[in-house]
């Protein structure tokens, strides 16, 4: 059924939409990831502007996130505290993130900066978790139980002051750390549309050495309040949020984070990782051509002033 | 009796001097975009109002010209950057139709010569864009045969040759096909009769296209209250989640 979106001002087929969110969500719930990182690009394939896009995808997160990570509060495993600290770092990041997204918009070339951007991290990411999924697939064939990940956090974060307690993910630190993260990752929320799940879940667990258990569901809880904060200063700032848009991912979004938190405690981790490792690397390389391939359109259009 | 008679003699010598007529009509004022928009169709229909009420042997030629409110349009080259296209060089248009299509009875180039067309505007190669840049001619020629090619891909711009129907040397009429991604506001269609290259008549009629009921409503909320549509927009997507998580979670 095809639906008119009022702020994207075009027709799309609204069950594929939905699809599209249902698929995402799944992966949310099962990974800890947002899930922007493939339904904004998926949505300019699609012929959505880059800014409604980026803007609209951010709301679907909000949800997603919301529908997993209570799944997760109920097993206990979400460091409410902790997210806490991430949320505070990561507001800070999203006002910066917005100074920068007006400023790429207004030299023209916001498409070629996202676009870039993706493809670094998505290569960056998609490789690391390929190698590990084929390190510990293999490990498993041969017999051998994976080698177990040493759970430490890296110097500098120990070197930080003022240290804190986190009993959930096993942690006593400075808060300082984990804010610092959040600043970051909540930047490149606000510039690329995504929850930045695919960079916290590994730096959690590399970077703070948090607890295994508690790192998904408190990646999610972090982002539905940094994702919330996007959505309404995407608002305000470029009034670029399609209400419509976002309603119809969130149906499909909601439904697969739950599918996907159950199907995280069913199947197998490391074939997961490889698929979403493919997955990961399969838009990077879409997107890689795209940047680096004779265009069709030798010329781009921008409206407006 | 004279005085009767002479504004008689005078009306007659005018009608016999009076030039051709347009009369024209449209099949709507308004086209309303609503959820289920997926285009529309605009119906321009009229006659041709000969002094003295006679057709001539030869059908004319009619060209309707249909254009949407005009906006600034930056046009950016693609060039490549250490092997990645980048926009590069940019040239400004100021007035860009959002919307522009030609129906006409034959080929824009047969309809009459080029400097007719570009008075009127006939044809999408003879649109005055106001480019506004330093860069030379022939750069922002290319420039803009560019915008022309992207919009008329888009299918926002369009010539159809053969799109309008003469009935009787008097009727015409030609449907104009709007896609779904046409912008919303002030639109004009604009009738040329052409006898022997020359436009001889030229009339207009105005219809616009918005959004309406709920589009509209969005459309407004997003723009004048920002932040409480943003706020509506965070607490449907909670809601949503609290829902899913309630329906699949007994325990919840």
């Amino acid at each position: 059924m095809d639906i008119y979106l009022p702020i994207a001002e075009m027709s799309v087929n609204s069950l594929l939409i939905i699809l599209l969110g249902g698929g995402v969500g799944f992966l949310s719930g099962m990974f800890g990831v947002g899930g922007g990182f493939l339904t904004t690009p998926l949505l300019i394939f699609y012929g959505i502007p880059p800014a409604v896009a980026v803007a609209s995808s951010a709301t679907q997160i909000t949800g997603s996130s919301v529908s997993g990570a209570l799944a997760y509060l109920q097993r206990g495993q979400v460091d409410i505290r902790m997210g806490l600290v991430l949320v505070a770092g990561g507001v800070i990041g999203a006002g910066v993130g917005q100074i920068i997204f007006s400023a790429l918009q207004t030299v023209g070339q916001v498409d070629i900066v996202i676009a870039l951007i993706y493809v670094i991290f998505l290569s960056v990411i998609g490789g690391l978790m390929l190698k590990d999924a084929v390190g510990a697939l293999r490990a498993a064939r041969a017999g051998q139980a994976a080698p177990a990940r040493r759970a430490r956090h890296l110097p500098w974060v120990a070197a930080l002051p003022g240290k804190m307690r986190f009993a959930r993910s096993g942690l006593y630190i400075s808060p300082l750390a984990p804010m610092l993260l959040g600043a970051l990752v909540g930047m490149l929320t606000q510039i690329m549309g995504i929850g930045g799940g695919f960079i916290m879940v590994p730096a959690m667990v590399y970077i703070l050495g948090m607890r295994a258990q508690a790192v998904v569901g408190t990646s999610l809880f972090q982002i539905i309040f940094v994702t919330a904060a996007t959505t309404l200063l995407h608002a305000t700032a470029s009034k670029t949020v399609d209400i419509v848009l976002a309603l119809l991912l969130l149906l499909g979004g909601v439904v697969g984070a739950q599918l996907g938190v159950r199907a995280a405690q069913k199947l197998s981790p490391d074939r997961l990782r490889l698929a979403l490792a493919l997955i990961v690397l399969g838009v990077a390389l879409r997107l890689f051509i795209g940047l680096t391939w004779t265009p069709a359109e030798p010329f781009a259009l921008f409206e407006g002033a | 009796m004279a005085r009767l008679i002479l504004p008689v003699l005078l009306w007659l010598a005018l009608a016999g001097a009076a030039p051709v007529r347009l009369i024209t009509q449209l099949s709507t004022a308004r086209i309303d975009i609503n959820t289920s928009f997926r285009g529309a169709e605009l119906l321009v229909f009229g006659a041709i109002q000969y002094p003295g009420g006679a057709a001539p042997g030869r059908t004319p030629d009619i060209a309707v010209v249909v254009r949407g409110p005009a906006a600034p349009v930056t046009v950016r080259r693609r060039e490549r950057l250490a092997g990645i296209w980048v926009n590069g060089q940019a040239v400004r248009f100021e007035s860009v139709p959002g919307f522009y299509a030609v129906a006409a009875t034959r080929p824009v180039d047969r309809l009459a010569d080029e400097r007719m067309t570009a008075i009127y505007e006939i044809g999408t190669r003879n649109l005055q864009l106001s480019p506004a840049s330093n860069a030379d001619d022939a750069t922002t020629r290319a420039f803009e045969a560019g915008l022309i090619a992207a919009r008329s891909r888009a299918g926002l711009f369009a010539e159809r040759p053969g799109g309008v129907q003469i009935t009787r040397g008097v009727l015409y009429s030609a449907r104009i096909a709007l896609p779904a991604a046409v912008p919303v506001g002030e639109y004009t269609a604009e009738i040329h009769l052409v006898d022997r290259g020359r436009v001889v008549a030229s009339t207009s009629a105005p219809f616009s296209i918005g959004k309406s009921g709920f589009e509209r409503w969005v459309y407004l909320m997003a723009r004048e209250h920002s932040l409480a549509y943003g706020l509506a927009a965070v607490v449907a997507a909670v809601l949503a989640g609290v829902l899913a998580a309630a329906v699949t979670q007994r325990r919840w």
